[in-house]
C-alpha cells in the first residue's frame, strides 16, 4: 500500500534536545505502522505560539505563520500540512482561515512575504496529528497494528485546550471529547474516567505566574488519581512538560506526593504496536512511566 | 504618556469603542457583546482578573478608556480558548484581549514590570531572532527578567528540574551557543519588520 504522505511541521518544542524531543521520538514506529509518510517542511519557522501577541501583534503573527504555509505549497503542492503540537497547528489553522476569509490581510501578508521571496496562494490545509489518525486512518486500522495491547493500564486521557478549542476534531465536544479515551482503548488500555480532561494547565503561565498555574496542575494531577489512573496521556507538548515538570514542585510546596507519569499518546501507540522503550522515547519522561516501559521490554 | 497615546486621545476623542473597533485585532467584534457573562464564569485564571472579559466588553462602551488600557486582566489570559468555544455569540474572545493587551503595550499604558507581558514580549523576541525558539536562553531570559540576583535565585530554585530535563535529553546546554536556527532567517526578520510596518501604518501606530 502506498503510504499517506503529509507536509510535516514539527515545531520548536520537538526538535533535538528540546522539552519535547521525545515526541518526535515516539511518531516513527507509529507512522511507520500505519503507513503515513511525513515529509518535513524545509526551513520551518516557529508559529509564535499564543503568548507572542504582545510584541508580535495580529499581522506579524500571521505572515510567521503564512511562511510556513507558503512553503508547504511551493515545496510539497497537493499536501496537507500536519502538527504535532497544538500551539503550532492552532496558529497554522487558525493563519489560514483568516487569510482565506479576509483578502485584504491576504494581500498584506503577500507583500510581507515577499521580502522572503515567497508567496502564499491560501490553498493549504493544517491538520493536527490527531485529525490525521482519527479521520484519514481510523480506529480500526489503529488498531490493525496492535501486538502488545496494553492490558491492565489505566489511564486518564487529559486532553487540554488547544488541541481541543477553538478548533477541535470535527464532530467532538469541546466540554467533553471523547476520541483520547477511543485511542486509549483502541490500543487495549483502559479509559478511567476523568474529570479534568480538558482542564488548562496555565500553558505558558506556568513560568510567569507559577503559583496560579500550579493550582490548575494540582487538580489535572489529583483528577487523576482520584479516577485510579496509573499514568496520564496527552496529545500536548505543553501540557505534558508542565504537568509533569512542576509535580515536584508543588510536592516541595505543599507536602503532596505526587509521582504520574505523563507521556504522549505516541508513546503508548508505539509501545502497542512493537516497538522498544527507546523506540517510545521513554527515556525521555522525568517521572518514569514504568508500568509502560514494562509492556514495552516484555 | 507616549506620543502614540496622545495622538490616540486626540484622535478618537470621546469614543473608546470606534478607536477599539478601528485600532484592535478583532475589535470590531465588541459591540456584539450581549453581557451573558459565561466569559466571565469559564476562564480558568477568572479570579485575577480585576475585569471580566465580560466587563471590559462593557467598559470599553461605556468609554472607559484608561481603566481598560491600563489593567493588568488582559495579561491573565491562558489563551485555553474555553471563552471562545463557550460565547453563545462567537465572539473571538481570546484574540480580542490579545489585541487589547498588544494595543495597550504599544501605548506604553500597560502596567510596567507585569510577568506575563514580560514573557510574553520575551518569547516572541526570542523566536524571530533565530526563526525557531531556543528554550535555553528563553528561560534564563525569563528567570533574570528581575535583575541578576532574583535570576540566580530563580535558576538555583529550578535546579533540579533543569538537571532532569537535560539527563533526560530535553533541555540542551550547548543551546547557549546559539541551537537551532532557520537558514534563511536574514528574510524572516525581513518580512516580520515589513508586517510591522504595514499594520502600524494601517492602525494609525507608524
Amino acid at each position: 500500500m502506498a503510504k499517506k504522505q503529509y507536509a510535516f511541521y514539527p515545531g520548536c518544542s520537538s526538535q533535538k534536545g528540546a522539552s519535547a524531543s521525545n515526541f518526535l521520538t515516539s511518531i516513527g514506529v507509529m507512522c511507520d505502522k500505519l503507513d503515513i509518510q511525513l515529509n518535513e517542511i524545509p526551513d520551518w519557522n516557529c508559529c509564535g505560539a499564543s503568548i507572542g501577541y504582545a510584541e508580535g501583534g495580529e499581522l506579524p503573527r500571521l505572515v510567521l505563520n503564512a511562511r510556513n504555509l507558503a512553503l508547504t505549497e511551493q515545496n510539497m503542492p497537493g499536501m496537507d500540512m500536519v502538527s504535532g503540537c497544538p500551539a503550532c497547528w492552532l496558529s497554522s489553522r487558525e493563519t489560514a482561515e483568516r487569510l482565506q476569509e479576509h483578502s485584504s490581510l491576504l494581500a498584506e501578508t503577500n507583500e510581507a512575504l515577499k521580502e522572503a521571496g515567497l508567496n502564499l496562494k491560501g490553498h493549504v490545509h493544517a491538520r493536527h496529528m490527531t485529525e490525521v489518525l482519527i479521520e484519514d486512518i481510523g480506529y480500526a486500522a489503529m488498531k490493525a497494528p496492535v501486538v502488545k495491547p496494553l492490558e491492565g493500564l489505566k489511564i486518564a486521557g487529559y486532553v487540554g485546550c488547544q488541541t481541543n478549542r477553538p478548533f477541535g476534531i470535527a464532530g467532538e465536544s469541546f466540554e467533553n471529547p471523547m476520541y483520547l479515551d477511543k485511542m486509549i482503548e483502541t490500543v487495549g488500555a483502559e479509559a478511567v474516567k476523568y474529570d479534568q480532561k480538558v482542564t488548562c494547565c496555565g500553558g505558558a503561565l506556568a513560568f510567569s505566574e507559577p503559583e496560579k498555574s500550579q493550582k490548575q496542575i494540582r487538580s489535572i494531577v489529583e483528577s487523576a488519581y482520584d479516577s485510579g489512573a496509573d499514568m496520564i496521556v496527552t496529545p500536548c507538548q505543553l501540557c505534558q512538560a508542565n504537568v509533569e515538570i512542576y509535580q515536584s514542585e508543588i510536592n516541595k510546596k505543599q507536602g503532596t506526593k505526587f509521582n504520574i507519569p505523563v507521556v504522549y499518546y505516541t508513546q503508548l501507540m508505539t509501545v502497542a504496536y512493537g516497538g522498544s522503550a527507546k523506540d517510545a522515547g521513554l527515556n525521555g519522561q522525568l517521572i518514569k512511566a514504568d508500568k509502560l516501559e514494562k509492556i514495552a521490554n516484555k | 504618556m507616549s506620543d502614540l497615546n496622545t495622538q490616540a486621545v486626540m484622535r478618537y476623542k470621546n469614543s473608546f469603542l470606534k478607536e477599539v473597533e478601528e485600532r484592535v485585532e478583532d475589535g470590531y467584534w465588541v459591540k456584539m457583546c450581549m453581557q451573558c457573562g459565561v466569559c466571565a464564569g469559564s476562564c480558568p485564571f477568572g479570579p485575577h482578573w480585576e475585569h471580566s472579559p465580560q466587563k471590559i466588553f462593557m467598559m470599553i462602551r461605556a468609554g472607559k478608556r484608561d481603566e481598560v488600557l491600563k489593567t493588568d486582566s488582559m495579561w491573565m489570559c491562558t489563551s485555553c480558548y474555553n471563552c471562545i468555544a463557550r460565547c453563545p455569540r462567537k465572539l473571538p474572545i481570546t484574540h480580542i484581549m490579545h489585541g487589547l493587551a498588544n494595543y495597550s503595550y504599544r501605548l506604553g499604558l500597560s502596567p510596567k514590570g507585569q510577568p506575563n507581558q514580560a514573557i510574553a514580549r520575551l518569547f516572541w523576541n526570542n523566536a524571530i531572532k533565530s526563526g525557531r525558539v531556543n528554550e535555553l536562553t528563553f528561560s534564563l531570559a525569563m528567570y533574570f527578567k528581575d535583575g541578576i540576583v532574583q535570576g540566580i535565585k530563580n535558576s538555583l530554585a529550578m535546579q533540579g528540574i533543569g538537571l532532569g530535563l537535560m539527563k533526560a535529553k530535553r533541555l540542551n546546554p550547548m543551546e547557549i551557543l546559539g541551537g537551532h536556527t532557520c537558514k534563511d532567517k536574514g528574510s524572516i526578520h525581513k518580512m516580520i519588520a515589513k508586517a510591522r510596518e504595514i499594520e502600524d501604518r494601517r492602525r494609525g501606530l507608524a
